[in-house]
């Protein structure tokens, strides 16, 4: 994805933008720490237990998540499951061709995988239908739809606004051994939010769109949780990033979190 | 994990790495190659390149292209891992790209490609910042330019408590896992990916202690390098 491109182009674009930069300013306006406009849409795919259409300026993602039953893993016996898969529609963008995912949209499905996760926003625990045998898995599925820069947020509000609408048939054991089937709400315990950043040069964009992840040269995604304690992360960008800047990223994304959350709080009520 | 005398399971204490031992130059027919045990991790990196970048439309008219393959042998795990590549190793194979593009002077290379393979022939925890320690060693005995060297070492909590350089036991049942690639000339970190719940102040602690961690290791390395080509160093 980002191997093809013109590089004269880049060098051109990098120089205006980096003159902007100095006024801190962007290219489309924004404030270096403003997000471009969200919008979540939950419920809209019937026949999933959950699903969410969210667009983060023009990067536009749709997850679905369905939940079934199946056979938990041998080490974790008293689990349910979570799998994440994360997919670049061809439509998406000029650049894309179908195909299996390739590493780019494996990092995004691990990358909102290990959020999710290590948040503990799902009680997987509560999932077990018959310890060691039979339990209920959690299949996320994001489908990008338009790509705008910053997949990473979209695909995370996108699952974490499906998985927070998210109703199935529980089975619950009756005495005389049979099964009595009841809708229930997936179990969650708080709403994780990321935030992904680029700098360029001295400065920290947050959100940033195609344009500016271009010209990147490093990029951040932090996940927090209800507390505002960092629960996973990852570096992305081909330049390496001091410790100094990297402290500071941490302290805006925290900030922005904050803001991102109640939006989710919102929507979530109002559904 | 974390015993009343500060002891973790393996004897180490919170601020010690496990052994680790390099070798450069290990695979003749490669350009560059390193070995490196890392606690149980043993880990061959290889580099071909520059080269004719194959198939050509692949190449870049300014700069050098690279191409990264992280793979994990199939009794490399406790049960055996199926030998296809696991989005778990691509995602590495990604992050391990990102690192070495940081260090290389890619433009010194046009219109060529770099091939980096890892194989890990047996696995332990951070087998990933091993495994960059041995590109990067691989890289510099290519002759590649480079900014820098890149060493890795991974920080974590256990008990409650960030500990350098979590073992395989400790990556599991531990509460977070934070492999951290730097480049110690430069002071950058080219590689970070974390999981499990730290507060803000643990997370700076992490990165402080990943950095001390990562110059022990750059120690190690620079020294494995340097008996490769003028045999062994006198201590100071």
């Amino acid at each position: 994805m980002s191997i093809k491109k013109s590089p004269i182009i880049e060098n051109l674009r990098k120089m205006q933008m980096i003159e902007l930069l100095s006024k801190e300013r962007r290219l489309d306006g924004r404030s270096l720490t403003d997000f471009r406009p969200i919008n979540i849409k939950v419920g809209v795919i019937q026949k999933s237990n959950g699903s969410a259409e969210v667009s983060v300026g023009n990067t536009k993602a749709v997850a679905g998540v369905k939940i079934e039953t199946g056979t938990p893993f041998p080490d974790t016996p008293d689990q349910g499951l979570l799998v994440v898969n994360a997919e670049f529609l061809p439509f998406s963008s000029a650049l894309i061709e179908p195909g299996p995912p390739d590493e780019d949209a494996i990092e995004v499905s691990r990358v909102v995988d290990r959020g999710i996760r290590e948040s503990q926003m799902i009680d997987l625990k509560s999932l077990v239908i018959e310890p060691g045998k039979l339990v209920y898995c959690v299949f996320v599925d994001i489908s990008i739809l338009n790509m705008d820069g910053n997949i990473f947020d979209a695909a995370f509000l996108a699952a974490v606004s499906a998985l927070l609408t998210t109703t199935f048939d529980k089975k619950i054991a009756k005495e005389d051994g049979s099964f009595e089937v009841q809708k229930c709400r997936l179990p969650t315990r708080c709403i994780p939010i990321s935030i992904t950043s680029i700098t360029i040069g001295d400065a920290i964009l947050v959100d940033p769109t195609e344009e500016e992840e271009s010209v990147q040269d490093s990029r951040l995604t932090l996940t927090f949780n209800d507390q505002g304690f960092l629960c996973a992360g990852q570096k992305g960008g081909s330049t390496g990033i001091s410790k100094e800047q990297l402290f500071k990223i941490v302290e805006i994304s925290k900030a922005k979190a904050e803001e991102l959350r109640s939006l989710v709080k919102k929507v979530i009520e109002n559904a | 994990m974390i015993d009343e005398n500060g002891i973790r399971l393996d004897g180490r204490r919170w601020d010690e790495l496990r052994p680790i031992r390099i070798e450069v130059g290990v695979i003749k027919n490669a350009d560059g190659s390193a070995y490196i045990e890392f606690g149980k991790n043993k880990i061959i990196a290889a580099v071909y390149g520059p080269r004719e970048a194959h198939p050509k439309h692949i190449a870049l008219p300014d700069r050098a292209i690279v191409r990264c393959r992280y793979h994990m042998a199939p009794f490399s795990t406790e049960e055996r891992k199926p030998p296809q590549p696991t989005r778990r190793e691509i995602e590495i194979s990604l992050v391990l790209r990102r690192a070495m593009e940081s260090a290389i002077f890619l433009e010194e290379y046009p219109r060529s490609i770099i091939d980096v393979y890892v194989e890990v022939l047996q696995s332990d925890g951070g087998s990933r910042c091993a495994s960059i320690t041995a590109v990067s060693a691989a890289l510099a005995d290519s002759g590649i330019s480079m900014r820098d060297l890149i060493v890795g070492c991974a920080v974590g909590k256990i008990d409650g408590q960030i500990v350098l350089d979590l073992s395989d036991y400790e990556d599991k049942e531990g509460e977070g896992d934070m492999p951290v690639a730097y480049m110690p000339n430069l002071d950058k970190i080219v590689l970070l990916q974390f999981d499990g719940i730290f507060t803000e102040e643990e997370f700076k602690k992490a990165i402080d202690l990943a950095i001390l961690g990562n110059k022990r290791v750059y120690e190690i390395l620079k020294k494995a390098l340097i008996e490769k080509y003028f045999g062994t160093v006198e201590e100071k």
